[in-house]
């Protein structure tokens, strides 16, 4: 599996660490009521197909990205800096 | 009196020749990473040009020469090699003084692209990976800045304390690689 880093280029797998989903980017308001933090901390769905996933590229640029990645069939659909996420 | 004397980071280990390549440790000077404040990346630049009389390296690109180089050493950073770092470059960019951190090797020979097909997962051939070109990459599990600066030498910096480790990757390499004739 390779990924395009938008900064470094295309990249073998090894250089990146997978974070997870890419729930992180949707921190719930500072008061929000628990279970939106419950949800945001600890619940996760674990379909297959199609996912938007936090990875680093750690050994590269060392920037964190949000790829749009199948799991069903490994197609990479996008690959975006987080900062570009606005 | 303890007389103290500085070891850099590959004494004892380098240089080395395996077939037609060799692997020399070179002291760039003094390293300093130089990382734009958020939103001063272009003032930065144009200060470093000014202060330093060469271009600010694009990402995965190289200025300079031996004796003063700059690498694109990550994002929103470069790297110094050679010369102190004007000062007034801090009015725009954090700069660190990383001379101990880093150590640098050269890798040469008509055979060195063939050495580093083996430990690294980019596409180091000429046709891609020109000089000027510069990449943070993986050397084997390490991370690390490979740069081309010639026709058949790189230049790699991993950390210090990985220098062993370097050594050892870059020898069983080059021996599989002389092995094959």
């Amino acid at each position: 599996m390779r990924l395009t880093c938008p900064i470094c280029g295309e990249r073998d797998r090894r250089e990146f660490y997978y974070q997870g989903d890419a729930v992180a980017l949707d921190r719930p308001a500072r008061d929000a009521d628990v279970s939106a933090w419950d949800d945001y901390v600890h619940l996760r769905d674990n379909p297959s197909g199609l996912r938007r996933e936090l990875w680093h590229h750690e050994a590269g640029c060392g920037s964190w990205l949000v790829v749009d990645r199948n799991t069903s069939t490994h197609e990479v659909h996008a690959v975006a800096l987080v900062e570009a996420q606005g | 009196m303890v007389e103290l004397s500085a070891k850099s980071p590959c004494a004892g280990l380098l240089p080395m020749t395996i077939g037609s390549v060799s692997v020399a440790e070179v002291d760039l000077g003094r390293l300093t990473s130089i990382a734009p404040y958020k939103g001063r990346a272009t003032e930065a630049a144009d200060a470093f040009k000014v202060a330093h009389g060469l271009a600010y390296p694009a990402a995965n690109r190289a200025t300079g020469k031996d004796g003063c180089r700059a690498l694109w050493f990550g994002r929103d950073m470069i790297l110094l090699a050679g010369p102190p770092p004007d000062l007034t470059l801090a009015g725009t960019a954090a700069l660190t003084d990383q001379s101990d951190a880093w150590a640098s090797v050269t890798v040469t020979g008509e055979r060195a692209e063939e050495v580093l097909a083996r430990l690294v997962p980019i596409d180091l051939r000429a046709a891609h990976f020109k000089r000027g070109h510069t990449a943070r990459t993986l050397i084997m599990h390490m991370n690390g800045a490979i740069t081309r600066v010639g026709a058949d030498s790189f230049l790699i910096l991993v950390f210090r304390a990985m220098a062993g480790t370097l050594v050892h990757d870059l020898k069983q390499a080059m021996e599989a690689v002389a092995a094959r004739g």
